[in-house]
C-alpha cells in the first residue's frame, strides 16, 4: 500500500516531465541516490563511513568504458552481456578487498583508510594510460541498444535507474534482516561479544563491503551510460564528497534517505546558479546544506517521517474525538 | 458586450502572437566560475558579453539573451552545464568551454544536439577539431600547438639553443603545447633528449630538477600557475642556471610579479601566446579600451580568456547579422555564414576557419624583459600571421604522425 503510493507517481513521471527534468534531474538523482545508498548502508548497518564508494562505482564505470564502445581507442570491445556482469564482479571484488583492508578499523580510522584508497585510485586513473587513459579518460561511450531502443533513451534510462534503485532498496532491507545482515549489525554494536561467540568478525565486514560494492557498481554502470563518459574527474574528491553530502542530508537511517538527499542535491546543484548571483551560488548550496543538517540532524528522511507521524497522530486524535461525539 | 468579446479575443490572439514576434535569440555561455579558475573564467564571460554589447544586444530586431552557466574544469560538469542550457533554458547557440578536456567533451556532446551550434570558448585541445570533428562545433581560435608557433624557430635560430629538455604537466593541453614547440624546433635542427611529465598540482620537483641533463642549452617549461612557480623556485634553489622557454600559460602575471629568486632565469625567456595584454597594435588598444569601459572592475587588460570568448561570441553575432537573425532550418544558413566568416581580430589579423572549423590565427613570440624599476614585463619579439592547425605542414603528413601523447612527437 505504502509502496504503491510511492511507486505510482514515480512510474508516471516520464509521461509528465520533459526530457530535461526526467534525465538531468530525476534520473541523475536516482543514480546518485544508488551510490549514496551503498554508503548509507555501510554507515547504518556496519557503522563505518566509507569514502571509497565512488571508487567502487568508478571501477564498474571504467569496466563498462574499457570493454564497451568508446571514441578514445583504448580497451577491448565486448558485448554488453559480458561487460555488465564483469563490471559488477569487479566492483564487488574491489568492495571485498577494501573491506578486508579496513576490517579492523572503525570511526575516523575507517574514514582515513577508505579516503586514502579513494584518493589513490583517483591519482592512479589520472596517471595510468594503458587501462584508464589518464587525464582524458574515456569519452563517446554509448549505452547498449536492446531490442531497438538505446538504454540511454530518456525514459528507458529513467525506468532502468528506477528499477535498479528499487532493487537496491529491497536488497538492503532483505540483507539487513538476513542472518548475515544481523551478524553485521552485531559486529557494529559489540564486536568483542561476536568474537566471544566464536563468529569471525572478518567475514561479515568483508561481506558488507562486497554487498555495498554491488550497489555502488550498479550506480556506476548507470552513471557512465548517463554521462556517456568517464575520467579521473568522475572519481575525484568532488564526487566523493558529493555522495557523502547526499547520504548525510538524506538521512542514514532509512534506505530511502539517500534518494531524498540526492533529489535535493541535484536540484540545488542545477538551479542555484539561476537563483543567485553567479559568483555566489556555491555559498547558497553550502548554506542550504548547513541549514538541513541543523534543522534535521537525522536527515530529511527522518524529518519527513516525523511530519507524517505527527499528521497521523492528529488524524487519529480527531477521528477519536469524532467517534466520541457520535457516541454521546 | 459584443465589443468586449472582440476586445478579449483580440487580446487573446495578441497574447498568443506577441511572444512569437519578440522571440529572443538565446546564447548560453559556459565558463569556470568556481575553484582556482573562477576569476579567469569570469573574464571569459566578460569577453562573450562584450561582443553582444558591442552589437547593441540586438540582431535584426531580435534581442540577444546571454545565459551563463558554470563548470568546474571537469568534462562531466561542462556536459551537465551544456545539457541544462540546451534542455532547460532552450539556448540556440552555446559559447564555451574554458579548458581542454571540457572542449573534447562538448565536441562529443554536440553530436547529440545537431540543432544547436557550439562555438568554442578558450579550450585548446588539438583533437577537439582536428580528429573526429563535429559538424556543429566551431572554434574561432587556435589550439595549444598553434599557440607555440614561432617559438621553436626563435629558440633555435635567434637564441642558439641546440638541445632543450621539456618539463610539462601530464595532460592533453601541455602535450599539444609541446607538439607545437617541438615540430618547429626539431625540423629546425634542435634536439629534445629528455621530457619530464609531472602531475598537475605537483609540489616537489626535486627528482626532475636533478635529472635535467647537463648538456642541454635550455628548458622548455610548460607548467601553469603555482606549478611553474614551484618548479622555478626549486630549480633556482638547486643552483640551476639553464635559460627558460615558456609555454602559453607559463609566463603570466603571477610569475612575473612573484618575488621569487628565479627572476634572473626568466629575463630573456621566449614564450608563445595568442594574447599579449599590453600589445601595441591599434586593434588591441581599441579592444582594451572597449573592455575597460564596459568592465571598470575587470582586469587592467583583457586576458586570453576574455579575448577568446569575445572572438567566439563575436563570430556568432556577425553570422547572426548575416542571416538576419534567422535560425530556421536547423541553423543551416547560420552555420554556413559562420563557416565563411572573416573578421578582423583584436590582434589585427584576419580570423577565418579551416575545413575542420578551426581558426587560422595570429600568434606572438614574446620575451621577458626587465623594466627600469626592476620589475618584469613581456614584449613582443615576433608576430606570426595565418597559423593554421597543421602548422603549415601537409595535412596528411601532419595527421599521419598520430595524436599527441607523452611520446609523440619525439626527437632525442
Amino acid at each position: 500500500m505504502k509502496a504503491g503510493f510511492l511507486a505510482l507517481p514515480l512510474i508516471a513521471l516520464p509521461f509528465v516531465l520533459n526530457d530535461f527534468w526526467l534525465t538531468q534531474i530525476a534520473t541523475r538523482a536516482l543514480i546518485l541516490g544508488i551510490t549514496a545508498l551503498s554508503l548509507s548502508f555501510l554507515a547504518t548497518y556496519l557503522g563505518v563511513v566509507s569514502f571509497a564508494q565512488i571508487t567502487l562505482a568508478g571501477i564498474a564505470g571504467y569496466t563498462i568504458a574499457y570493454f564497451g564502445p568508446n571514441t578514445v581507442g583504448v580497451g577491448i570491445k565486448l558485448p554488453f552481456w559480458v561487460s555488465i556482469p564483469a563490471a559488477l564482479l569487479f566492483s564487488v571484488t574491489a568492495g571485498a578487498l577494501i573491506g578486508y583492508i579496513a576490517r579492523r578499523s572503525r570511526g575516523i580510522y575507517a574514514i582515513m583508510i577508505t579516503l586514502a584508497i579513494g584518493v589513490a585510485f583517483f591519482y592512479f586513473t589520472r596517471q595510468n594510460y594503458a587501462v584508464f587513459n589518464g587525464w582524458t579518460g574515456f569519452s563517446g561511450i554509448t549505452a547498449p541498444v536492446v531490442a531497438g531502443t538505446s538504454l540511454r533513451d530518456p525514459s528507458t534510462l529513467y525506468f532502468l535507474s528506477l528499477a535498479t534503485a528499487a532493487i537496491a532498496v529491497v536488497l538492503v532491507s532483505l540483507f539487513a534482516r538476513a542472518p548475515l545482515g544481523l551478524a553485521i549489525q552485531a559486529v557494529r554494536d559489540a564486536p568483542s561479544r561476536v568474537m566471544a561467540l566464536g563468529i569471525p568478525v572478518t567475514t561479515p565486514v568483508v561481506a558488507a563491503f562486497a554487498f555495498s560494492g554491488l550497489i555502488a557498481g550498479g550506480g556506476g554502470i548507470l552513471n557512465v551510460w548517463y554521462q556517456e563518459r568517464i575520467s579521473s574527474f568522475s572519481v575525484g574528491l568532488g564526487p566523493i564528497i558529493d555522495v557523502l553530502i547526499i547520504a548525510v542530508i538524506g538521512g542514514l537511517r532509512h534506505p530511502l534517505g539517500a534518494f531524498l538527499g540526492a533529489i535535493v542535491f541535484v536540484l540545488l546543484d542545477t538551479f542555484a546558479v539561476d537563483l543567485i548571483d553567479r559568483d555566489r551560488f556555491n555559498t547558497l548550496i553550502g548554506m542550504v546544506l548547513l541549514i538541513i543538517v541543523m534543522v534535521a540532524p537525522n536527515g530529511l528522511q527522518q524529518l519527513a517521517a516525523d511530519a507524517v507521524a505527527k499528521l497521523r497522530a492528529k488524524e487519529h486524535q480527531s477521528g477519536k474525538s469524532a467517534r466520541i461525539k457520535t457516541n454521546t | 458586450m459584443k465589443r468586449l468579446k472582440i476586445a478579449a479575443t483580440a487580446l487573446a490572439i495578441g497574447a498568443v502572437v506577441a511572444p512569437a514576434q519578440a522571440e529572443d535569440i538565446k546564447i548560453g555561455v559556459i565558463s569556470i566560475l568556481e575553484g582556482a579558475f573562477a576569476s579567469l573564467g569570469q573574464d571569459g564571460i566578460r569577453g562573450a558579453e562584450l561582443a553582444v554589447k558591442e552589437a547593441g544586444g540586438v540582431v535584426d530586431g531580435q534581442s540577444i539573451d546571454v545565459i551563463t552557466m558554470s563548470s568546474d574544469a571537469s568534462p562531466d560538469s561542462a556536459v551537465n552545464a551544456a545539457r541544462k542550457l540546451i534542455e532547460q533554458d532552450n539556448v540556440d547557440i552555446l559559447v564555451g568551454p574554458l579548458s581542454g578536456s571540457e572542449g573534447i567533451a562538448l565536441r562529443d556532446l554536440s553530436k547529440s544536439y545537431p540543432d544547436i551550434t557550439f562555438i568554442n570558448g578558450s579550450s585548446a585541445a588539438q583533437d577537439t577539431t582536428l580528429r573526429d570533428s563535429s559538424e556543429n562545433f566551431f572554434r574561432f581560435g587556435g589550439d595549444g600547438a598553434q599557440w607555440m608557433v614561432g617559438v621553436g624557430q626563435y629558440a633555435y635560430e635567434e637564441m642558439g639553443y641546440k638541445s632543450v629538455a621539456v618539463v610539462a604537466e601530464d595532460y592533453s593541453f601541455p602535450y599539444t603545447q609541446v607538439l607545437g614547440f617541438m615540430s618547429e624546433y626539431c625540423s629546425a635542427g634542435g634536439r629534445v633528449p629528455e621530457k619530464f611529465w609531472t602531475p598537475i598540482g605537483n609540489k616537489d620537483y626535486s627528482s626532475v630538477v636533478y635529472s635535467i641533463p647537463d648538456d642541454v642549452d635550455a628548458i622548455f617549461v610548460a607548467l601553469g600557475g603555482a606549478d611553474a612557480v614551484n618548479f622555478l623556485t626549486q630549480y633556482d634553489q638547486a643552483g640551476g642556471d639553464k635559460p627558460i622557454i615558456g609555454g602559453s600559460i607559463t609566463i603570466d602575471s603571477s610569475i612575473l610579479e612573484s618575488k621569487g629568486p628565479f627572476k634572473n632565469l626568466l629575463i630573456g625567456a621566449p614564450a608563445g601566446t595568442p594574447t599579449v595584454s599590453d600589445y601595441e597594435g591599434d586593434e588591441w588598444i581599441a579592444f582594451t579600451a572597449l573592455y575597460n569601459e564596459a568592465y571598470p572592475d575587470g582586469f587592467s587588460a583583457p586576458s586570453i580568456f576574455a579575448h577568446h570568448y569575445y572572438m567566439g561570441a563575436k563570430a556568432a553575432m556577425l553570422a547572426l547579422d548575416e542571416v538576419d537573425g534567422s535560425l530556421d532550418d536547423g541553423q543551416q544558413a547560420f552555420r554556413a555564414a559562420l563557416t565563411d566568416l572573416e573578421f578582423v581580430t583584436p590582434t589585427g589579423g584576419t580570423m577565418r576557419l579551416d575545413e575542420n572549423r578551426n581558426g587560422i590565427i595570429d600568434n606572438f613570440v614574446t620575451e621577458v624583459y626587465e623594466r627600469e624599476d626592476g620589475s618584469l614585463g613581456t614584449r613582443v619579439v615576433k608576430v606570426v600571421r595565418d597559423v593554421n592547425q597543421v602548422l603549415g605542414q601537409d595535412p596528411e603528413i601532419f595527421l599521419a604522425s598520430g595524436p599527441v601523447s607523452r611520446d609523440n612527437p619525439s626527437c632525442p
